[in-house]
């Protein structure tokens, strides 16, 4: 009998499932007593949150769709019957609207939280790419989605989108058009949107799949950036971290349902509760808030293809980051000057996000193109230089260690420290 | 935390049911969390306030000749209007009860004083087919009512099953006369 698994499980009917089929002893492995390292601090908790997020968005987004009719003439009301008529519609589209901005949210800072801990360095790279692909699927997501309603931003957004692909040379406007299955964003643009946006969340799980599974490869990263060398520096995920992730999920739902019951459409644009008119130009488009940085890129540029390019560009340079990055170091508590450069670069991430809030007129432009200049200059010139300059501080023996006292003498105590910096 | 490495042994006494409350609390409140989450999601699936706001429809009765029927549609269902003869209510009101599938007297299943009215939900009560005998050419079976294509079931001149394999007469819908001509249902 090759292949039976071996059970531990004394439950009779757990044994049996799990001789033949062992998703009991995978979940008691990877999620039971998964050896995670003991030293994470709350930023590791942003993983599980954009996971709960994504759950949270497919099945409010299921029951949205059993309303919902993608027809030119029929969407922009379907929402509204929505808001009004259907038993708690207004709930459940509140819900899923904020929580688009509550999945953008945890994953800037989990992504944040990989930038400064340097959780894409080897062998974590793959991992790493593979949750940029998960970015731009969500992008791509966010932004069909926000066409559904069919409001003036909603068709407004599609089209300058849309047509960014124009800029592509000779084949450009022949794209568009394959686009729009039309000559302008109309009703099978809608159609397709639609089906897309209900497709991309399965293609963002079974990524996300690959993410997890990658990241139970090599092992999560931790605040001090350094390998797990014994089983004391480590803890079982169950209960510590299951026990922390809940913790960070009451949180994480209460400002959700804060921003749901109190503040619905203090993220939204109130030109969208305007029926799309397509021969009408709102007077200032912008897109939603979490695609305002690479707005403000893509208008900094003055030149089409050039605006177009460094756009997608910014989410490209994420790709090579495990190479452009040339210090062995990973965590920024031990790399002195690039601990300060990040916080720059989030500075300077929060700036192009303003620039991309207000029109492109004066001082804007000039704050965007400077800001858009030092993007790419940190990626491309100051990480792999700083990695050669930078003198990083001593790296801690092992987690359980972190801190070894300089010119010897004996180590405090039996009772491993707990690293310091957590909230 | 090295300085309070003596526990008294005592609190190991007290420590499993401890533990037990606070899983038992949080399961509990993770449980209920859901079940909140839960019930607002599978209320959005009943009928919303637009499809229950269009459950009543008027009648106007004047134009329905004795003898026939028509059939209004009311939330999505066909009603059968049909206006009896004189023999059509005799026979209906003569029955024995006994010899009925589902007893149920004809005045129970018109208005008082609106005799010559029968108005049922026209939907066989065997699978849910549309029987026939609105129309005075249609086939009405061997009671004068009505009969379902589908499988033979057959009913009364008061809508009531006196030949299976349907189980039970007609549902009536709940309506009103508001004049003598003119019936609101729902």
């Amino acid at each position: 009998m090759a292949g039976l698994h071996k059970s531990d499980f004394p439950n009779p009917v757990i044994n049996w499932i799990d001789t033949r089929l062992p998703v009991f002893t995978l979940m008691q492995k990877e999620y039971g007593t998964f050896p995670t390292p003991k030293n994470f601090n709350y930023f590791w908790n942003f993983g599980a949150l954009a996971v709960v997020a994504l759950m949270i968005m497919i099945v409010t987004g299921i029951f949205l769709a059993m309303n919902y009719t993608p027809n030119v003439t029929m969407a922009f009301d379907s929402v509204e019957r929505i808001m009004r008529d259907v038993n708690y519609g207004w709930l459940i589209r509140y819900v899923h609207m904020n929580g688009a901005s509550m999945f953008f949210i945890v994953v800037y800072i989990h992504i944040f939280r990989g930038l400064y801990y340097g959780s894409y360095k080897a062998p974590r790279e793959l991992l790493w790419m593979i949750g940029v692909v998960l970015l731009l699927l969500m992008m791509a997501t966010a932004f069909m989605g926000y066409v559904l309603p069919w409001g003036q931003m909603s068709y407004w957004g599609a089209t300058v989108i849309t047509n960014l692909f124009s800029a592509v040379p000779a084949v450009g406007p022949g794209i568009v058009t394959w686009l729009w299955g039309g000559f302008s964003v109309d009703n099978p643009t809608l159609n397709r949107f639609f089906s897309l946006h209900y497709l991309l969340p399965f293609v963002i799980v079974g990524v996300l799949f690959l993410h997890v599974a990658a990241l139970h490869i090599t092992g999560s990263n931790n605040p001090l950036g350094i390998e797990v060398k014994s089983p004391q520096d480590t803890l079982p995920f169950h209960p510590y971290y299951t026990v922390k992730d809940s913790v960070g999920v009451c949180v994480f739902l209460l400002i959700w349902a804060a921003l749901v019951f109190f503040y619905p459409n203090y993220l939204g644009h109130v030109d969208n509760y305007t029926p799309a008119n397509p021969l009408a130009t709102p007077a200032d488009v912008v897109p939603e808030w979490y695609f305002l940085p690479f707005y403000a890129i893509l208008r900094s540029v003055p030149n089409k293809l050039g605006g177009v390019s460094m756009m997608f560009g910014s989410i490209l340079v994420l790709f090579v980051l495990p190479w452009l990055d040339t210090s062995p170091v990973r965590s920024c508590r031990f790399r002195p000057i690039y601990r300060q450069l990040i916080w720059v670069l989030v500075v300077d991430v929060l700036l192009l996000g303003t620039v991309g809030a207000h029109p492109p007129e004066g001082i804007w432009v000039v704050i965007g193109r400077v800001c858009t200049s030092y993007y790419f200059l940190h990626f491309l010139v100051v990480l792999p230089f700083l990695g050669k300059l930078e003198r990083p501080l001593p790296l801690p023996e092992s987690i359980s260690r972190p801190v070894i006292p300089r010119g010897g003498g004996p180590l405090p105590g039996a009772a491993p420290a707990k690293p310091m910096g957590k909230p | 935390m090295a300085d309070t490495v003596t526990v008294p042994p005592v609190g190991h006494v007290t420590e499993a049911p401890r533990r037990d409350l606070l899983k038992l609390v949080t399961v509990a409140s993770a449980a209920i969390g859901a079940g909140a989450i839960a019930w607002p999601l599978i209320d959005s699936m009943n009928p919303s306030q637009d499809v229950l706001a269009l459950s009543a429809t008027e009648v106007d009765l004047t134009p329905i000749a004795e003898g026939s029927g028509i059939t209004v549609l009311w939330r999505g269902k066909p009603i059968f209007v049909r206006h009896r003869t004189p023999e059509e209510i005799k026979s209906a009101e003569d029955v024995p009860l006994n010899q009925l599938i589902e007893p149920q007297p004809d005045s129970q299943r018109v208005k008082p004083g609106h005799t010559q009215w029968i108005i049922v939900i026209g939907i066989c009560t065997h699978l849910g087919c549309v029987p026939l005998g609105n129309k005075p050419t249609d086939p009405r079976g061997e009671w004068g009512g009505w009969f379902c294509p589908c499988h033979g079931s057959q009913y009364d001149t008061s809508g009531r099953v006196r030949h299976g394999p349907a189980p039970l007469n007609l549902n009536l819908p709940p309506y009103a006369f508001e004049t003598d001509t003119k019936i609101k249902i729902g």
